[in-house]
Formats: structure tokens, C-alpha cells, sequence
């Protein structure tokens, strides 16, 4: 027996943990959380969240805590290479940087000066697209965008046309306040921690209800007080019904509607005439209501009527806004009985979620003892919350009707009068902006000079068939066709289509694509085996390639580099600058603004440079009005750093919003301040300041607050965000489309621009579900985000490949039994556009019409540096093998696997049948053959011992 | 074979896991593996961690499950990591005394100079609490974050176990769980945490926080069952309108 001394053996409990601590901004995901990076003997010891940060308030989830294995990857790409081989076949050299840029010069300046269109540019998982959209207007071409179409722009747009503000990460539940909480469809890996945060508190608090409305039971669903295992594609249908009720019973804030919506406006009830549908407006263009108590038609917002036909004075007849809503949600095919069997959740749930959204809203109302001042000037002496809330993200987005449904979640929460209230939906500045904000799309034909900028920015926001970006005839300009008859509200653009369109020369051939970020020849294209082919199509009469020059830019050796001609490899998150604007995506909260910057951490070991830095020297050569002075010489030779300071978009208006004015003294708007990095290094790399308390909710409507916001230079009129319950611009299209107006579409589209621009919202079937026999392809297949995974970034991260290195396709029970399917058998699974083999995992908490996985696990053989033997490639897949990009043909023609309104991806409107298969080689299918290896990337460990040499007694 | 401290403090340092909040998200399990890789019983050694068969050490793991079936099924999240038992056999079946169970806070360390990475300690331990590293033939385990947790060097506020400065759900809570008096154990006693696996007698210290009941059924916010329509609405004020709907 070993016996020991009652004093344990000492160890050192006191080494300090780093030489040095930097503050920076992750970028493991989307969050931008805050972090701080211990360095030790000039590597990186730990990695922990900012306690002092807006968004992760001192937490750090599992793809931050694994930054140190993203940084030190052996798939991180080392010097600038050249195609050498054929395309795919991974033959390149290294090349100086001064060669890569060459190159690119004269590829872009010929194109520049012939025709600008010829440059699409098109860029993923960008955190600096207030960079690189700007950039694009400066080459002057209308085909730039980054990855929101393909990712979440109808659940944006909807949120932006509607209340000026949206879900996702541009606003937030009220945590503290609210009594029920009902989630749609979140997936796990957008505004995460702060979700995380909430819901840990929400619960931990225990005065909530959590609904989560989801077809699968993992991650935020498995602690959901009540999960709604919906089937996918129908929640618009529930929210009907939910309205359904709500309106039944008369349980709506009347008061709130009057108040902050178009609710009262009087619509033109003339069908055939050109302003059918269109408000009522006056003289200065005001829109006009019927005041109940002087019988006329007029402005006032106080007593004014919500139903009823009223006549006009010039004979006509018009209704308000909301009797149509109500007239549409009150039809017997909206009521819960009628809704159950699609969506699968039974009447008498909806009837009680019904209830209980009523009860938290008008029972449990939230008091607020702070007085504010609306926008008219009338005082109010205390803030009155209706403590219901909303959030939705992928469920709804992914799908051809999600911006109806979007819309409708929106107008519930209005009906409930909660939206921007104590225990409500609450937005985060620079939002609520005007419902949509103000900023069109440039790129018609006379926006687009050679060897001048565009005219404008290349993504906006439509009002309009005339803002559409289109020919005389009607015809798409933009290489992925947003802003056409066939994505008119595109506000992300679709880049989901730009390899094919390209491919296709549909509407006309491009020179160069130029990506960064973006993995287009794996996870991120739909019909993944298609757009390779197109990548290495050739012309038979030239054999040139049909997309006769890719250039991209990616930090890693991802699948998409084999396809490039040119590559620029890019830094980490942890070796450069960088810029979280208010210009793009906003990382402020409910209660104030803020913005951060990322300082590089560590000095590259490669020959890699920031792709900001590259893109501004590459403006800088090609001569880029913005990016060079009036004599030709570049206007930020110290690259991206210096653009962040100095430039402006307007005198005072620059990328960071702290620190400004030559003494650093100015928020929001100010002068440049050549200190104002250090300021923000100084200051744990983020500004923000707080809204004052009178501003804090009513957003859209208080005047404390868009004063304030003036005042930050966050919007330019201290004016009201009025809610759009009834959508005017849809009914614009919708005009267009029944002939009415200068611009007008084909004939083909006029069926489909009239049936889903309608200013009320709607449900309709998923195309693909109704293109398809149910009997032929039963089942619904979607994708899930596992917490510990972005993407295709984790599959290269040495800690997080050991927790999603392989995914099954996960089937209910029930369902598997039926079909004589066994957990871990092999199954292929078939699509109307084609077939992958996999394997099985069975459980309970799924719909039983849907199948599932996570999303991006499956690799191809021979990228990111993985070994052979890869799980990722053996035993993982994707379901982009499934999905087609383009609808089936209508005589001659193929729309977008998307959304009609916005042009968003459709992903999960994928439908499938599954089979067990006979026994064969236990490996998914497709098995693509291996990628080549990108030249010189180092050699894999074989034993990864990081950390040892940190331990204080470490053996050196 | 090892024997525990004579005289033990009373003093109880462990971890409450709250499994009602829990989303299963492993920022435990990897913030866990980044500060240990650096820290006293680094590095947590990854075995082939680009190839085939990743297999590395992890001192903290996130297991997903679903329990029931139906309307009573749900989807469980477990962490599980070291108990730093009280009644721990992996201490007392140690060879060489590498295994040890620390008088003074109770934590269950090993001293890797003395083991010889015969594992019997991970065949004593009921909860599979131990990893063993390979490279360097020496078993480890959660350490309790002792280099944070009595790090002079560290702000107050971040002695805690990397694990629960890390959760996002704040599902983690770190203590003295000897003390009836102290915030997790008063956690434990309002919330009814629970030993896993009692019956072994290890008497762990760390707890389990159960799911609490959820809201779902008819009434449980106090709502009705549905909503019932007004009765016959006035014709005139601001429900006026859903009379007409009503009855026209």
C-alpha cells in the first residue's frame, strides 16, 4: 500500500496565464463575439470571451473556444498560387504577390474598360461587406453580393419592407421581460451566444414560456418548455391560424395598430384601375384615413375606423388596410382545424398557443415607470409592454414561401402590439430604419459606364417595378438576375445562381468570377456535382472555359481552390485588421449601438495578406476612383487600416462610429480620427453607447430615440417608422403584373409577379413539394447547424472534426420501421434531381415526414489537408447533392430554386424518398474522386500535443 | 493501493450542472480543452487529429440523448467530467499514489510522475471520468481547473473552472459543496441536484440540476384551454368591427 504524506504534492496554481492579453473580435462564425487572446512565447495559450463585450458578455462557445486550431490549421493556404493544369485538377505554382496582382489587374482593368458587367464578385461568409460591396460600385459593375441570398434575405427583406428592422441578429427578444417566447425554426450558429445567453436566463428566471416550433428536438428545442414539431414548410400555416384565433376572439391591441401601423390606411378598392390596392393619398401624397368622428377621410390618427367600406369624396370606395388582413386571416381555410393535418401540430395546441400568446400580451402586461415622448409630441408618462416575443431564422428562411411566412410572423406580433415594447421583439440600432430603408439598387443600363463607377450601390431595396434592374424588355442586367421580374425584392442578390448563370452565358457571358469566402464547389452550391462541371465546362469551338477566369480568396485549402485559376490567400481572423460596421452587420443590442474592430494578434508565418488589404491595393491599380488620388497614386497606402480611418462615405460618416473627430471626441458622426484604432485597441477593440432611457422601446415611433439616432448618424430624419401590416410596394408589382404602369413584366412572369406580390401575406406550398408526387418523394429533408460547427470551417479544426466528424441521416422511428430501416443501416436517398447513400440514425423527437442532418460535415476527399482516411469523406455528406438551383422547366423556362419574391435559396423545400440499401462498400456516395493537394501546405502531425509547451514545469 | 486524506478539510470544490438549460452546445468541453492543453496536466494530446481516427483526450464531454418517446420524450444534454468523488476508487486503487484525492478541497489530481499508466483507476471509475494519453502513458483527468481557480494572477472573478466562465447558458455552477451554506449548495437543495449514480457509493461531489416541469399542458401560464369569441360586440367603439365580421 502506498501511503502519503497528509500535504498533497504541490503544483503550480499561480502561473500566469499569458505574457500578453489582446482583445479582438472571433470569428469562428457569424456572432463577432468579443474575445481576449492570451499569448505566451508568441503563441496563443488560451482563447476566452470578452466580459465586457456586447454581444458574448464574457462566454464563448465551442467554435471560439476552438480559434487556437483554426489558427494553427495545416489546410491554411501559404502563398498566392497560379493555376498550372486543368481546372480541378490542383496543379499550380506559387507565385509573388506582385505576380497575383498583376495578373488580376490586367484580367479586371481589360474587363473595366470594355464592360464592367463582365466582373462578378461575389463574396460568402464576408464580415466587411460595407468593403466590399462599395469596392464593387467603385470597378463599377452591378454583380456584386455576398452570401445572404442563399442564406436568409426573404426572412431580411420581409423584416425590412414590414417593420424596418428584422430577426436574426438586427433585433432581439426582450430576455428580461417577456412571458413567452416562441421560436421558429432557429438554427444554432447565428447571433448564438446572445441567444444562449437569453434563453439560460429566460429559463433560469422561470417567468417565461418557451415555445419552440421546429421539426427537430436538438440544441434550443430540447429545453423548450413546449416543442412544436411542425412539418417543414408550414409554420406560415400555423401563424395563420394563430392569427386566425387571435382575430376570432378580438384579443389584438387595436390601440397599437392605430397607432404604429398602416392598420387604419384606407386602401382603393377599384379592381382594374391603376391604383387598385394602392392607400389613399392626399394631395401632398399622405396617406388618408376615415375618422370616425367627423365622418370624412382624413390624417388624424385618433379615433379612426379599422373596418367598413367608406366612399370616397370622388365616389370611389375603400376599405382600411386591416379589415383586408382580417377578411384573409378569418377565412375558414386559416382556422385551426383546418391547418392541423398539414402542419401536423393538433387544433386544440394551436387553439391553447392562441390563448396563451393572448393571455401573456393583454393579462401580463409589462409597466415600465419611464416616460417618453412619441413622435407627434404627446407625452407619455409610463412605457406599457405586451411581454411576447419572436425569433426565427433557417426553418423559415430556407423555404420558396418564406417571406410570406416571415411577414405573417411580423404582423402577428403587431397584432399582439408587442413589437418594440417592454417583454416584445425589440430592435437593435441602426435599426428600425424606414420600412424598407431608402437605399435602391444601381446597374441599369445607364448606371453601367466603362471605366466609371456604378452609379449607385449594387444591392438595395426596391420600391418599384421601375427600380427593378432590367431592360426594356424586361429582361434580368445582373448576372444572377436579382432585381428581375424573377427576384424583384433580391436585397441579398442570389448567389447561389451566379455559377450557372455564368456557366450558361444567361443573360450574357462574363470574364472573371472573382469569390472570397465562399465555397462554391462544395457546401454552399446547390446541385454541388453540377456547378464543378460548369467550373470546368469548356467552349468545343474555343475550348476556353466557359467561365473564363476565376479568381478566389479563402484562408484555407477548401474545396473551391482546386477551381480557381488565381488564388489570394488570405490571413486568419487572428493576423489582421478588420471592421465590424454599422454600415453592415450591426453588433449593437436592444439598448444601444455599438461597432468593433479586430487588431491583428499574431504576425503571419506565410506569405498570406489580409483580402481587405489586397482588394484596396487591387482598387488602388486598377485606378479606382475611391481608392486613388486625383494624380494616380493610392489614396490609403496604409491599406485597410487606413480606409477604416479616413474614409467616408459622406462628410463625417465613416466605417467605425467611435472615436471620431479629429480629437476623438465625437460618436457617431465626426471628422476622421488618425488615433482611432488605437482609440478601439485601447477600449477592448468595440465601441457602444447607450440609448437613453426614454429611448429605449417604441423605437419606431419615439421621438427621444430617432432623435438620437439622428444624432448617431444612424438614420437622417428623426421620422416614424410606420409598421406595414399591408404591403403597398407588393401591390405596386402586383399592378405591374395586371398591366398598369410604365414598367410592366413579360408575359410569362406576370402570372407569378401577380400571385406572390400580394400586399397581404400568404401561404402557399413549397414549390418543390407541389412540383412533386407526394408518393414518389414522401418525405421532407432538411439541414441542421450543430452548435460546435460553421460550415466547412469546423472540418479542418482538429478539435471540432472529434465532434461532428461524420453525420447520419436522422429518421423518426415510426417512420424507419415502416420502410424496414435500422439505426446505422446504409439507405440511399433520392431526390427528383438525384440520389446520395448514407447511412442511418433513428430517433423520436423529428417529424415523421421529415429526414435530417447536419449540415456541411461531408467533405471531399483530399481538401482542407485531411488525410485519406477522413471520416468527413467516408462517412459524412451533404444534402446540397439532393437539391437542384433551378425549378423544373415551364416551357422553355426554369426559375430559381428560390424564393419568388426575394430570390432566397429554397434548401429546405427538398423532398426525398428512402430505401435501404443491399450491403456494399460502407462509404457515402457521391465519393467524388480526391482533390489534388494544393502545393506545399505543411505535413499533417500525426500526434498534436499543443499546449505542452505552455505547463509551468514543461521539459523543453 | 492508495489511500484517501486522514483528515479531510470538509471542504467540498465541485461543479452544479443544470440539465434544464443545458443545450448541448460544447463550449464546456472545448474552452475545457483549450485551457488544460496549457495548463498543469497538458497537453490534452490529440491522436491523429487530421486522419481517419481523430481520438484525442478531453476532460470534459458532451453526451446528447433522447429519453421517453411521444409527448413525455426529450433530448437530454450531459456533460460529464470528473465527480471528485468523496468515496473515490479510482484514488484508492492506485499503485503508486499518483492518484490522490487533495485534503484540503477535495479534488481528485494525479501526479503524473508517479503513474505508470496501469489504468486501473479508469476501470475503478463508474463514471468513465478518465482519459488516458497515450503518447506520454499517463492518465489524466479534470483537474477542477485548480491553475485558474487559485490563480493569484487571475482577476477574482475568473477563478472559476474554464467550463463555467464559458457557458453560454450559464448551466454551470462552481462551489464549495461541503458548505450547506454556500450558493451551490443552496442551488442543489432548492432545485433537488442529485447524485449520478448513487448506489456505487462514490459519493460524488459534483451535482445534477434535473429539467424542471415543463410548461405544455392546458393552463399551465394560466391561459384558457382556447379563446372563446366575444359575446355579441357592441356595434360601435374600436371591436366594433369584429361584430360585423361576426355576424354579416
Amino acid at each position: 500500500m502506498s501511503s502519503r504524506d497528509s500535504s498533497d504534492p504541490p503544483i503550480a496554481t499561480s502561473t500566469p496565464s499569458s505574457d500578453q492579453v489582446k482583445y479582438t473580435t472571433c470569428y469562428m462564425c457569424a456572432c463577432r463575439c468579443g474575445i481576449k487572446v492570451h499569448l505566451k512565447d508568441g503563441g496563443i495559450r488560451y482563447i476566452e470571451g470578452n466580459r465586457d463585450h456586447p454581444v458574448n458578455r464574457g462566454v464563448l462557445c465551442a467554435k471560439g473556444s476552438a480559434g487556437i486550431m483554426q489558427h494553427y490549421s495545416p489546410a491554411r493556404l501559404r502563398a498566392p498560387l497560379l493555376r498550372v493544369g486543368r481546372r480541378g485538377s490542383g496543379e499550380f505554382k506559387e507565385i509573388s504577390w506582385d505576380e497575383a496582382l498583376t495578373i488580376a489587374t490586367g484580367w479586371l482593368g481589360a474587363i473595366r474598360q470594355s464592360d464592367p458587367r463582365k466582373l462578378a464578385f461575389f463574396t460568402g461568409r464576408d464580415q466587411s461587406q460595407a468593403l466590399t460591396g462599395w469596392w464593387a460600385s467603385q470597378f463599377g459593375t452591378p454583380n456584386y453580393a455576398a452570401h445572404g441570398g442563399f442564406c436568409s434575405v426573404n426572412m431580411a427583406a420581409a423584416g425590412m419592407y414590414t417593420i424596418g428592422g428584422s430577426f436574426w441578429e438586427f433585433g432581439e427578444p426582450d430576455w428580461e421581460r417577456t412571458r413567452y417566447f416562441l421560436m421558429f425554426g432557429v438554427a444554432e450558429d447565428h447571433d448564438s451566444n446572445p441567444i444562449k445567453i437569453g434563453l439560460g436566463k429566460l429559463k433560469t428566471g422561470g417567468h417565461a414560456k418557451f415555445v419552440s416550433v421546429n421539426p427537430i428536438r436538438t440544441g434550443y428545442s430540447a429545453i423548450a418548455d413546449e416543442w412544436l414539431g411542425i412539418r417543414p414548410g408550414t409554420d406560415g400555416l400555423l401563424v395563420f391560424a394563430l392569427i386566425h384565433e387571435l382575430l376570432r376572439a378580438g384579443k389584438i391591441d387595436t390601440e397599437y395598430l392605430i397607432r404604429y401601423t398602416n392598420a387604419p390606411w384606407l386602401v382603393i378598392r377599384e379592381p382594374g384601375a391603376a391604383d387598385d390596392g394602392l392607400f389613399v393619398r392626399n394631395a401632398a401624397g399622405r396617406p388618408q384615413l376615415w375618422d370616425e368622428a367627423s365622418g370624412m377621410v382624413a390624417e388624424t390618427r385618433r379615433a379612426p375606423r379599422l373596418a367598413g367600406k367608406v366612399t370616397l369624396p370622388d365616389g370611389r370606395t375603400a376599405v382600411p388596410a386591416f379589415q383586408l388582413l382580417a377578411e384573409r386571416c378569418l377565412a375558414p381555410d386559416y382556422a385551426p382545424d383546418r391547418v392541423a393535418e398539414s402542419t401536423g401540430i393538433p387544433a386544440a395546441t394551436i387553439r391553447r398557443i392562441a390563448a396563451e400568446l393572448a393571455h401573456a400580451a393583454f393579462e401580463q402586461e409589462v409597466v415600465i415607470m419611464q416616460p417618453w415622448t412619441d413622435w407627434t409630441g404627446r407625452h407619455h408618462d409610463r412605457m406599457i409592454g405586451r411581454p411576447v416575443s419572436m425569433h426565427a431564422m433557417r426553418g423559415i428562411s430556407a423555404h420558396s414561401n418564406g417571406f410570406h411566412t416571415c411577414r405573417a410572423i411580423h404582423i402577428l406580433q403587431m397584432l399582439l402590439g408587442s413589437i418594440d415594447t417592454p417583454g416584445g421583439f425589440r430592435y437593435e440600432p441602426p435599426f428600425p430604419r424606414s420600412a424598407p430603408p431608402a437605399v435602391k439598387p444601381a446597374g441599369r443600363a445607364d448606371q453601367v459606364v466603362p471605366g466609371k463607377p456604378l452609379a449607385g450601390a449594387p444591392i438595395g431595396f426596391p420600391t418599384g417595378p421601375e427600380d427593378l434592374i432590367v431592360d426594356a424588355e424586361g429582361s434580368a442586367l445582373r448576372i444572377d438576375k436579382a432585381f428581375s421580374w424573377e427576384a424583384p425584392l433580391a436585397a441579398h442578390g442570389l448567389m447561389h445562381l451566379v455559377i450557372r448563370n455564368a456557366w450558361a452565358g444567361d443573360p450574357y457571358r462574363i470574364d472573371t468570377l472573382f469569390l472570397y469566402m465562399a465555397n462554391m464547389a462544395w457546401n454552399s452550391s446547390m446541385n454541388t456535382g453540377g456547378a464543378i462541371e460548369m467550373l470546368t465546362d469548356t467552349d468545343e469551338a474555343t475550348g476556353e472555359y466557359k467561365i473564363p477566369h476565376v479568381i478566389y480568396s479563402d484562408a484555407y485549402a477548401s474545396e473551391m481552390v482546386s477551381y480557381a485559376d488565381l488564388v489570394l490567400p488570405d490571413t486568419t481572423y487572428l493576423e489582421r485588421w478588420d471592421c465590424i460596421s454599422l454600415f453592415d452587420r450591426p453588433i449593437g443590442n436592444a439598448d444601444g449601438a455599438a461597432d468593433a474592430i479586430r487588431q491583428p494578434v499574431l504576425t503571419p508565418d506565410r506569405d498570406v495578406r489580409p483580402f481587405q488589404d489586397v482588394l484596396i491595393e487591387l482598387g488602388a491599380r486598377l485606378g479606382l476612383p475611391g481608392l486613388v488620388k486625383p494624380g494616380g497614386t493610392p489614396r490609403y497606402p496604409g491599406l485597410y487600416p487606413d480606409y477604416l480611418v479616413n474614409h467616408e462615405r459622406r462628410p463625417g460618416f465613416g466605417m467605425l462610429a467611435g472615436w471620431r473627430g479629429a480629437a476623438g471626441d465625437k460618436q457617431g458622426v465626426g471628422a476622421p480620427n488618425p488615433k482611432q484604432l488605437e482609440a478601439y485597441v485601447a477600449n477592448q477593440c468595440f465601441w457602444r453607447t447607450e440609448i437613453p432611457d426614454c429611448g429605449k422601446y417604441y423605437k419606431h415611433a419615439n421621438r427621444d430615440y430617432l432623435e438620437w439616432a439622428v444624432g448617431m448618424g444612424l438614420i437622417d430624419k428623426p421620422e416614424p417608422v410606420v409598421l406595414q401590416l399591408y404591403s403597398e410596394v407588393l401591390q405596386k408589382f402586383r399592378l405591374a403584373a395586371q398591366g398598369h404602369g410604365k414598367v410592366q413584366p413579360p408575359a410569362e412572369h406576370r402570372e407569378r409577379i401577380a400571385t406572390y406580390f400580394d400586399p397581404l401575406p400568404l401561404w402557399y406550398m413549397p414549390f418543390e413539394e407541389r412540383a412533386t408526387e407526394a408518393d414518389d418523394f414522401p418525405l421532407h429533408a432538411i439541414t441542421q447547424r450543430p452548435m460546435a460547427m460553421y460550415h466547412s470551417w469546423g472540418s479542418q479544426n482538429a478539435w471540432l472534426r472529434q465532434i461532428h466528424g461524420e453525420n447520419r441521416l436522422h429518421i423518426h422511428h415510426a417512420t424507419a420501421a415502416k420502410l424496414g430501416i435500422a439505426n446505422e443501416d446504409w439507405i440511399e436517398v433520392t431526390s427528383a434531381h438525384g440520389r446520395i447513400k448514407v447511412q442511418a440514425k433513428l430517433m423520436d423527437g423529428v417529424n415523421p415526414d421529415t429526414v435530417w442532418t447536419w449540415n456541411a460535415i461531408g467533405k471531399r476527399k483530399g481538401a482542407w489537408n485531411l488525410g485519406p482516411g477522413a471520416k468527413e469523406a467516408k462517412q459524412g455528406f451533404l444534402m446540397n447533392h439532393l437539391i437542384a438551383e433551378l425549378l423544373p422547366d415551364r416551357g422553355g423556362f426554369r426559375y430559381a430554386n428560390a424564393d419568388p419574391v426575394t430570390g432566397q435559396a429554397a434548401w429546405y423545400d427538398l423532398r426525398v424518398r428512402i430505401a435501404k440499401v443491399a450491403d456494399g462498400a460502407c462509404v457515402t456516395e457521391p465519393a467524388l474522386a480526391a482533390t489534388a493537394a494544393v502545393p506545399n501546405l505543411p505535413e499533417r502531425p500525426a500526434v498534436l500535443r499543443y499546449g505542452a509547451r505552455f505547463r509551468a514545469d514543461a521539459k523543453q | 493501493m492508495t489511500s484517501l486524506p486522514t483528515s479531510p478539510s470538509g471542504k467540498r470544490l465541485g461543479l452544479v450542472i443544470d440539465l434544464d438549460i443545458c443545450v448541448g452546445c460544447h463550449a464546456c468541453a472545448v474552452n475545457c480543452k483549450e485551457w488544460n492543453s496549457g495548463g498543469i496536466a497538458g497537453p490534452l494530446t490529440d491522436l491523429d487529429p487530421y486522419g481517419g481516427e481523430p481520438d484525442g483526450v478531453w476532460f470534459n464531454r458532451v453526451h446528447s440523448f433522447e429519453v421517453g418517446a411521444g409527448g413525455d420524450g426529450r433530448m437530454v444534454h450531459f456533460p460529464r467530467s470528473c465527480l471528485h468523488c468523496a468515496e473515490p476508487d479510482c484514488v484508492t486503487v492506485c499503485p503508486t499514489g499518483a492518484s490522490y484525492k487533495r485534503a484540503d478541497d477535495g479534488i481528485v489530481l494525479v501526479n503524473e510522475d508517479l503513474c505508470i499508466g496501469c489504468k486501473l483507476c479508469s476501470w475503478a471509475c463508474p463514471y468513465g471520468a478518465r482519459e488516458f494519453d497515450s503518447d506520454v502513458g499517463v492518465m489524466k483527468k479534470c483537474t477542477l481547473c485548480a491553475d485558474r481557480i487559485y490563480n493569484e494572477t487571475f482577476d477574482e472573478r475568473d477563478r472559476v473552472p474554464a467550463c463555467v466562465a464559458t457557458c453560454p447558458v450559464s448551466a454551470r455552477h462552481f462551489g464549495d459543496l461541503g458548505d450547506p451554506e454556500s450558493d451551490v449548495s443552496r442551488l442543489v437543495a432548492e432545485r433537488g441536484g442529485y447524485d449520478l449514480m448513487p448506489e456505487m457509493g462514490y459519493a460524488p461531489t459534483n451535482k445534477y440540476l434535473p429539467p424542471r416541469p415543463r410548461r405544455a399542458a392546458a393552463g399551465c401560464t394560466g391561459a384558457a384551454a382556447e379563446l372563446t369569441a366575444p359575446d355579441h360586440a357592441p356595434a360601435k367603439g374600436l371591436l366594433g368591427w369584429i361584430d360585423r365580421f361576426l355576424s354579416g
